[in-house]
């Protein structure tokens, strides 16, 4: 059993999964910046009339949607060498994660752009506004209260899918785990430590969603997170 | 050049097919145990227990916390720690069905409790046993609402799969990775593997779009 696991080399540890966890954060959040716009772009396209402006979006959010994110991962990673782009790993990382969320992303705004019902575009057409006019007073503030606690749903995935980074050697938690795993023959000591340390993040996600959805009078995010 | 890396990809086919094969085996074994481990945690966590539905709440919020990959190293490295000998196609099975039953029995679960309650009181009053009320009653009306997620979950399983490419398993991801060490050319490579899991996937997502569609259809007759 585990009667020699040893809180001590944590404690040692410690310093580095403090760097593993900011590193992780502030990636996240930059992800996901990105992401929001990648979904901002690709929904608006997906809500245009012109066939030439649909269509690449629809193929593009389904060929991410059908494809995991690692094969995504790699397919950046060892491709844009061969493009004459060589980035960071952390860049590509970065990247692979806000293209990959992006898709999700433009789903969910579409879906609450759907949602509101057709009488208030009516409503806005009657009382003489322009396309713009609708989308940004009428539409669009009622959209983001519903899109809100299910985007904080992307945002626990994007979190957990950044794991994925650590096999393109990106230092963060999960690779704070695999370092003291490979060093010390730890790897109980390791992955529990980070598993505990995506716990804290994903609580506090969750209780965001909650919380914003009940202060937004809407829905919980349902069982797809 | 182009040509020349098409002959030697040609060249590794019986690896893809082989890298296919695993991934259909790991997302297909655990998609079968996941769903019936997934339904008899949804049934028991609606079952009225508190404890059982606290005990199982916090599994799943454990498992749906914390990335799938973490997940698996620690499957493949404590349990041999804990004396449970085991190789990666092993733990491979093990850590996808943990996740998709633990999914699944969010979905399960959420599609008991939208069943009116009046079904279940009907069920009693007409005599009906526990099991009968659950398998005849309940749970067919429980059907309708989880269909739809449950195939976006199997998606997503097989999506995940690509993960225990991490422990050394030669699945469709792992192929390419080998692949791309000989033939340099990422975006070719994995342009493959890509089309290779949305062979798979799409099919899925389509089926998952239809069924929504069909039960929305359905709800909006009820709402009328």
């Amino acid at each position: 059993m585990l009667e020699n696991f040893s809180f001590r080399t944590i404690v040692e540890y410690l310093p580095l999964f403090g760097q593993g966890f900011a590193a992780t954060l502030w990636l996240s959040i930059v992800s996901f910046a990105g992401a929001l716009a990648v979904g901002i772009i690709l929904c608006a396209m997906n809500l245009q009339r012109s066939r030439l402006l649909q269509l690449p979006a629809k193929i593009y959010i389904d060929a991410i949607r059908a494809t995991p994110l690692l094969a995504q991962l790699y397919f950046l990673y060892f491709g844009l060498p061969r493009l004459g782009v060589v980035l960071p790993e952390l860049i590509v990382g970065i990247l692979a994660l806000a293209l990959n969320s992006g898709a999700y992303i433009a789903e969910i705004i579409r879906a609450g752009i759907l949602s509101i019902s057709r009488g208030q575009v009516e409503a806005g057409i009657a009382s003489g506004m322009t396309y713009s006019q609708r989308m940004r007073l009428v539409i669009l503030p009622q959209a983001i209260r519903v899109t809100i606690p299910p985007l904080l749903g992307q945002a626990i995935v994007l979190v957990k899918d950044s794991a994925l980074l650590s096999l393109i050697s990106v230092a963060e938690l999960t690779r704070a785990g695999q370092l003291l795993a490979s060093d010390r023959f730890m790897p109980a000591e390791g992955f529990l430590t980070t598993a505990a340390c995506y716990l804290v993040l994903y609580y506090g996600l969750k209780s965001l969603a909650v919380l914003s959805a009940r202060w937004l009078g809407v829905r919980p995010i349902g069982s797809r997170t | 050049m182009i040509w020349f890396q098409l002959q030697s990809l040609m060249g590794s086919y019986p690896l893809a097919l082989r890298g296919l094969g695993m991934t259909i085996a790991l997302s297909g074994i655990s998609l079968v145990l996941g769903t019936i481990l997934g339904f008899a945690l949804g049934v028991l966590r609606t079952s009225g227990s508190r404890l059982l539905d606290s005990i199982i709440g916090l599994w799943v919020d454990l498992i749906r916390g914390t990335p799938f990959l973490v997940q698996i190293f620690l499957i493949f490295f404590i349990l041999p720690e804990l004396g449970v000998e085991l190789d990666a196609f092993t733990a491979g099975i093990i850590a996808l069905t943990n996740l998709a039953a633990c999914f699944i029995c969010e979905i399960v679960a959420a599609g008991i409790r939208s069943v009116p309650t009046g079904q279940v009181e009907a069920a009693l009053a007409s005599g009906l046993s526990q099991w009968q009320r659950m398998r005849q009653v309940v749970l067919p009306q429980a059907m309708r609402v989880s269909l739809p997620p449950l195939v976006g979950q199997y998606v997503l399983l097989i999506k995940d799969s690509s993960v225990v490419s991490a422990i050394g398993l030669t699945d469709l991801t792992r192929v390419g990775w080998l692949v791309v060490q000989r033939v340099p050319n990422g975006l070719l490579v994995f342009a493959i593997v890509g089309i290779g899991y949305f062979v798979v996937c799409y099919p899925l997502i389509l089926l998952a779009r239809r069924l929504e569609r069909r039960m929305s259809a359905a709800h909006g007759e009820v709402q009328l």
